[in-house]
């Protein structure tokens, strides 16, 4: 007899590291990512609405000029320069930041790792939305965290339900949100939600985690306040340019109040040293002058039409009991279905027909989301869009009738 | 000098899988000295891209419908190109699980009993009160599948009868009828086949650390233990090879397969699904059965490749005389 050790680590690994394992819904994704597939599931910026030749001229530029900087290592927290045009953009939507309580990360969402490094012991206990961003629940898994699921209606996050968890005696060590255009619910929070959760929050010693990476992709109404700008002292806020410019250079930032930050920073350079000093410096420029604000807005205008798109694709051909959210801004539309559907199981047969989503149960840490799934509407023109939902619709109602069937 | 195309990748939900399989079968043979190029038909034109590479065989690494289900074998025959594996029509009879237990019952392979239904049966037939019958016929516990799939997707068990729509809705996900099968409970071992049935292969006996033996446990390294040979009497290990091989056989498989087989508290072994194209990546059994019996994985790819490459006429063409 012998034992065929397939991973001779399998008995090494880390417990945090025990959960990553093989799934079947990402071997569906990688038939979905082929081109006939219409894909409503990534959140993939159209970037191919920058303009390219200022974008060239920016890399030249800064590889002509800058050479000796740009291929060298640099300062942890990130160059004051582009602090300085990060919390320019948060000034964007009136949110005051010190460029020094700033550190720049490869993307928001390293600064949710180191948040999660900084932060989180085994055993404690985060307060999150339910549903909840995917990539949070990753970085902050690799914590051990245990989650507490406060859940979101049209107005965000549930204040109430925090309220009620904290009368009952549990006590989170933070509360991360993603308050405007929710990923994946596309929902934003009321202003009195902001004010009820700082308030609440800020009362409680507990603070909140502000992860803001759409709130400049607004495409009707009023903005909200930031929570930061309601509460600078107990708010850590994250923000990128990943919508507003490009995911490739990886640039996201942290804005905390000194402690807090120090730690990042020390965190920041044990994880990678720097950033990426020629990106950094592409993206300092690409935010110099006014530019970008043009950029912006033809961007903002072409994700509205793609949402409008998606919504009246989905009213025209989703069954009559389905619900879905309607964003002002951002990425997603989250849709829920009758109790009967599995939108994971389902996901084999999108496919077959040539149409992605997510999966609902991606956004819950508990096995929740089986009604519900994300459709994105960021990436593919309108008339793919209205193609993906036409085909997803028909599938629904097949499925429909298989139910019928079924349940006789 | 001749080329071979591991066929890789395709349009089914293993996709990834069989990337792995052929990227690992690929290196295997060009370490054997072959001059190897890898075609995956769901990239660009298939048929051109094999003629425009001059193949002289292909080295069939697809899993699921397209590459097991008879599709690119019998394009291959049209086409005059050698391929590993099994026959367009064993292929249809084997990817078909309602074909190949009723195959395997019709010649007395065991096989659970089972019972199926189809998604058109359910629309246009309103037969959703017909799976109390299949209960009341099989009994619980159940194992429902979709009847063309691999890698386990699709798959649920059904401990309660309340549960079974669902499971039933979950399998027709993947293909337009369910398998409806008794759960065998036990030990389960793979039975591999190497060129034929006379000499068999170590049994290799799978324990998912979950219990499950489902797509985590089969692609996660260190999810599952692998025995080989597994730890079963003689008897029953003899019993399970003799299964197996009757299930090759009455299937027609060439060349390669791998036996999925479930052994009950009676030491009696039941074959619960065939597969001519078994998984190569670096957790698949066939791979483990070969090195068990001291077949290394090269030597493995070599051996396939040229039973293909001996049914072709003429596998090294050389120009008539005089030109």
């Amino acid at each position: 007899m012998a034992e065929f050790n397939v991973d001779p680590f399998a008995d090494l690994y880390a417990r945090r590291a025990v959960g990553m394992s093989a799934s079947e819904v990402r071997a569906l994704f990688s038939v979905a990512s082929r081109p006939d597939v219409v894909s409503l599931a990534g959140g993939m910026p159209f970037v191919q609405a920058l303009p390219t030749e200022h974008v060239i001229e920016i890399v030249e530029s800064v590889l002509t000029e800058r050479a000796d900087v740009a291929l060298q290592y640099g300062a942890g927290q990130g160059s004051p320069l582009l602090r300085e045009r990060l919390a320019m953009l948060m000034a964007e939507e009136t949110t005051p930041a010190d460029p020094e309580d700033l550190v720049v990360t490869t993307g928001a969402q390293q600064a949710l790792d180191l948040i999660g490094k900084v932060l989180i012991d085994p055993g404690d206990l985060i307060a999150v939305e339910a549903p909840a961003y995917v990539g949070a629940l990753s970085a902050f898994s690799a914590y051990e965290p245990r989650f507490l699921q406060i859940d979101l209606d049209e107005d965000g996050m549930v204040v109430e339900q925090l309220e009620e968890a904290l009368l009952r005696g549990e006590r989170p060590k933070f509360v991360y949100t993603v308050p405007n255009f929710h990923n994946p619910a596309g929902v934003t929070m009321s202003t009195s939600r902001r004010e009820a959760l700082v308030t609440l929050c800020r009362e409680a010693h507990i603070p909140i985690v502000e992860d803001n990476p759409y709130g400049l992709l607004r495409f009707e109404g009023e903005a909200e306040p930031t929570l930061r700008s309601l509460d600078p002292h107990n708010v850590i806020y994250l923000g990128t340019v990943s919508k507003v410019f490009a995911p490739g250079v990886r640039v996201g930032w942290a804005v905390a109040e000194p402690g807090v930050l120090g730690r990042l920073v020390l965190a920041k350079e044990a994880a990678d040293l720097c950033g990426s000093q020629l990106n950094m410096l592409i993206t300092e420029r690409y935010f110099a002058g006014e530019r970008w604000r043009r950029n912006l807005q033809h961007l903002v205008d072409i994700y509205r039409s793609r949402r409008d798109a998606m919504l009246f694709a989905l009213s025209e051909r989703f069954p009559a009991d389905a619900r879905w959210t309607t964003p002002a801004g951002g990425f997603y539309v989250w849709v829920t279905l009758p109790e009967y559907f599995d939108t994971q199981a389902l996901l084999a047969a999108a496919v077959e027909r040539k149409v992605a989503y997510v999966p609902g149960t991606a956004f819950y840490p508990d096995g929740r989301g089986r009604q519900q799934m994300r459709l994105s509407f960021c990436y593919p023109p309108e008339d793919r869009i209205g193609e993906g939902v036409r085909r997803l619709g028909e599938l629904l109602s097949d499925e429909e009738e298989l139910y019928r069937s079924l349940s006789g | 000098m001749t080329t071979v195309a591991v066929l890789a990748g395709g349009r089914s939900p293993e996709r990834d899988v069989s990337l792995r399989s052929g990227h690992r079968v690929a290196s295997a043979l060009q370490s054997r000295g072959r001059d190897t190029v890898l075609i995956d038909p769901a990239e660009g034109p298939f048929v051109e891209n094999v003629s425009t590479a001059r193949v002289s065989a292909c080295y069939v690494a697809l899993h699921g419908k397209d590459g097991e289900d008879g599709t690119v074998q019998r394009l291959l025959e049209l086409l005059g190109i050698a391929y590993t594996g099994t026959g367009p029509r064993s292929c249809q009879l084997a990817f078909d699980k309602i074909l190949a237990k009723e195959t395997m019952d019709a010649h007395g392979v065991p096989t659970p009993p089972w019972t199926a239904i189809q998604a058109t049966a359910l629309r246009d037939l309103a037969a959703g009160p017909a799976l109390g019958a299949a209960v009341e016929r099989i009994g619980l516990p159940l194992v429902v599948k979709p009847s063309r799939a691999g890698s386990a997707m699709g798959l649920s068990f059904v401990d309660h009868e309340r549960d079974l729509p669902h499971a039933v809705m979950n399998a027709l996900s993947f293909a337009d009828a369910a398998v409806i099968e008794r759960r065998v409970d036990g030990p389960e071992v793979a039975v591999g086949m190497i060129g034929g049935t006379s000499e068999p292969l170590p049994l290799v006996e799978v324990v998912p650390k979950s219990g499950v033996f489902d797509y985590a446990a089969r692609y996660t390294p260190g999810a599952t233990e692998y025995f080989a040979p597994a730890r079963l009497s003689p008897d029953v290990a003899a019993a399970s090879q003799a299964a197996a091989a009757e299930a090759f056989e009455v299937l027609g498989l060439r060349d390669v397969g791998r036996a999925d087989v479930m052994i009950d508290g009676d030491g009696r072994p039941w074959v619960i699904d065939v597969n001519v194209s078994p998984g190569m990546t670096d957790t698949s059994l066939l791979p483990m059965a070969a090195q068990a019996a001291g077949i290394g994985f090269e030597d493995l790819c070599d051996r396939v490749l040229r039973l293909a490459l001996a049914r072709q006429p003429n596998p090294d063409p050389v120009p008539p005389k005089g030109l």
